[in-house]
């Protein structure tokens, strides 16, 4: 190595903090494109949980086994159903979202439903029945029932919504078939990552690294906060 | 601190080697551009290479610049690339040597069937490029500092146009993905004439421009300083770097044919 670790992580910090445009455009493609998938999937999603974990009907094991199976789909056979959707050849290709940030929102939910299908399932379930049904016989509209549950359940549901997002945010084999990786359009933190290695500039894909990092300290920090305050402390 | 097992331990293997006949080290790492490997040139050449040698060949497949790259920091045992004036640098400044040119094939400039940019007929590639970006048609780049992104950049800079208007779009992938997208989003692009062969079944462009010295694509090998890495394969990449020049070698790279034509045309001469 011509280059130190030293001297190439002082680039990536100087990176980040000179706020070089090319480093925060890619930051915030990466952010705003799993924000949105995030938001669309959420309800959506936690309704889905609610109802296979609350009812009884007939096909509600098939469909939790297939849920299961879908979170562990590798992202890269999510990506090659969207792209054969998408492309100009395929039934959608008319919509021209192939290569946009619309094909790879659409690409992320895909990705992140089945885990927050799977883990609010597994929340609703572990919750006691009677916090619903106490609400109900007190004439709660079943809307306002499930809020009670939900509160009830804060610090499971919000694992699901992180957990949900941290794959979404870090996951390059869709991004980079449906998105593409283009330049100030679809390039995201794992895309750039991939590519400034693959052209053997590590600065950038290290600053990039960073905040995928920091991210996770976050994330986990706060997780762990909102554990620490939902279980009882033992003494 | 030496202990006794260690000691057995290095002695045994020492016995065991100084009783094994002297077996070459039979990988060569091969640093190359997509573009060799995409159009199956190198799939086409090597298993013939390493039967009559009992060599294996590693290749890894990247961008020109970085398999110079690789090359430079020693990861690699032999570099092959198109890139005329980057490999002059990395070989002045003591990093390769012996650089041979073994082939030619050469870019051409594709668009969509319909050539909304109205580049046919055009004079010259440069002429070509400004009428590209006054349409307002994609461009689609590689953006990923290979031998051929480095040769667009030149053809932008000749025609005095700054690569970054409306239509332009940076991909940082390689030449058969960048064919793919070029082909969705129907725009143009530069390519090397071997890899839009290999896809041309799979797209739906046209050539819109070809020929002239501008666009000529020469390919060399270069071996790497043995001062600097003493530890490489070297003797590997000098039998593949011998082997390519040889009569046969350039003999199957000018009878090597896809979808019926010729990509590469052999060029070393002493």
């Amino acid at each position: 190595m011509n280059e130190g670790w030293l001297a190439l992580t002082q680039q990536a910090l100087s990176l980040l903090f000179s706020l070089d445009p090319e480093v925060w455009s890619i930051i915030s493609v990466s952010f705003s494109v799993s924000f949105a998938a995030l938001a669309i999937t959420l309800l959506p999603s936690m309704v889905l949980g609610f109802l296979l974990a609350f009812s009884r009907f007939r096909g509600r094991w098939l469909i939790t086994n297939l849920i299961q199976t879908l979170q562990s789909v590798p992202t890269v056979v999510i990506g090659l159903l969207v792209y054969l959707l998408l492309t100009r050849m395929g039934p959608l290709g008319d919509l021209k979202w192939l290569f946009t940030q619309k094909g790879m929102i659409l690409g992320q939910m895909m990705i992140c439903a089945p885990v927050l299908v799977a883990m609010s399932q597994a929340a609703f379930t572990s919750v006691d029945r009677r916090a619903w049904e106490t609400s109900r016989t007190l004439g709660a509209p079943w809307y306002n029932a499930i809020w009670a549950v939900c509160r009830e359940l804060k610090v499971p549901l919000l694992l699901a919504i992180i957990a949900a997002f941290s794959r979404i945010l870090t996951e390059v084999g869709c991004s980079m078939m449906v998105g593409g990786n283009i330049a100030g359009v679809t390039r995201n933190i794992p895309t750039a990552i991939a590519l400034e290695t693959s052209k053997g500039d590590f600065a950038q894909a290290i600053a990039l690294g960073l905040v995928l990092l920091v991210l996770a300290l976050v994330l986990n920090f706060a997780l762990g906060t909102l554990r620490g305050k939902a279980e009882p402390r033992s003494h | 601190m030496l202990n006794l097992k260690r000691v057995i331990g290095l002695a045994v293997t020492a016995a065991l080697f100084v009783g094994m006949p002297v077996q070459a080290n039979e990988v060569i790492k091969l640093a190359t551009t997509t573009s060799t490997e995409n159009s199956g040139l190198l799939k086409n050449l090597l298993p013939t290479f390493e039967a009559e040698t009992g060599y294996k060949v590693q290749v890894i497949a990247t961008g020109t610049g970085k398999a110079l790259k690789l090359a430079r920091q020693g990861d690699v045992d032999v570099v092959m690339t198109h890139a005329p004036a980057a490999e002059a640098k990395f070989v002045s400044e003591g990093y390769g040597r012996l650089p041979r040119g073994i082939m030619e094939n050469d870019f051409v400039i594709l668009g969509p069937k319909n050539d909304p940019a109205k580049i046919r007929p055009s004079d010259s590639a440069e002429a070509a490029f400004a009428k590209i970006a006054k349409s307002g048609a994609p461009f689609i780049s590689r953006g990923d500092n290979s031998g051929t992104n480095m040769k667009e950049l030149i053809l932008w800079n000749k025609a005095d146009v700054k690569p970054d208007f409306a239509g332009y779009t940076s991909v940082g992938q390689g030449m058969g993905k960048t064919l793919l997208m070029a082909n969705e989003l129907q725009g143009y692009t530069l390519s090397d004439r071997g890899t839009f062969v290999a896809y041309s079944g799979k797209i739906d462009l046209a050539v819109d421009f070809d020929g002239g010295k501008a666009l000529a694509n020469p390919y060399q090998i270069m071996l790497i300083n043995a001062e600097k890495y003493p530890d490489l394969n070297h003797k590997g990449a000098k039998a593949l770097s011998d082997w390519l020049i040889s009569a046969e070698a350039q003999g199957m790279i000018n009878n090597y044919k896809v979808q019926g034509e010729q990509l590469f045309k052999a060029t070393y001469s002493e």
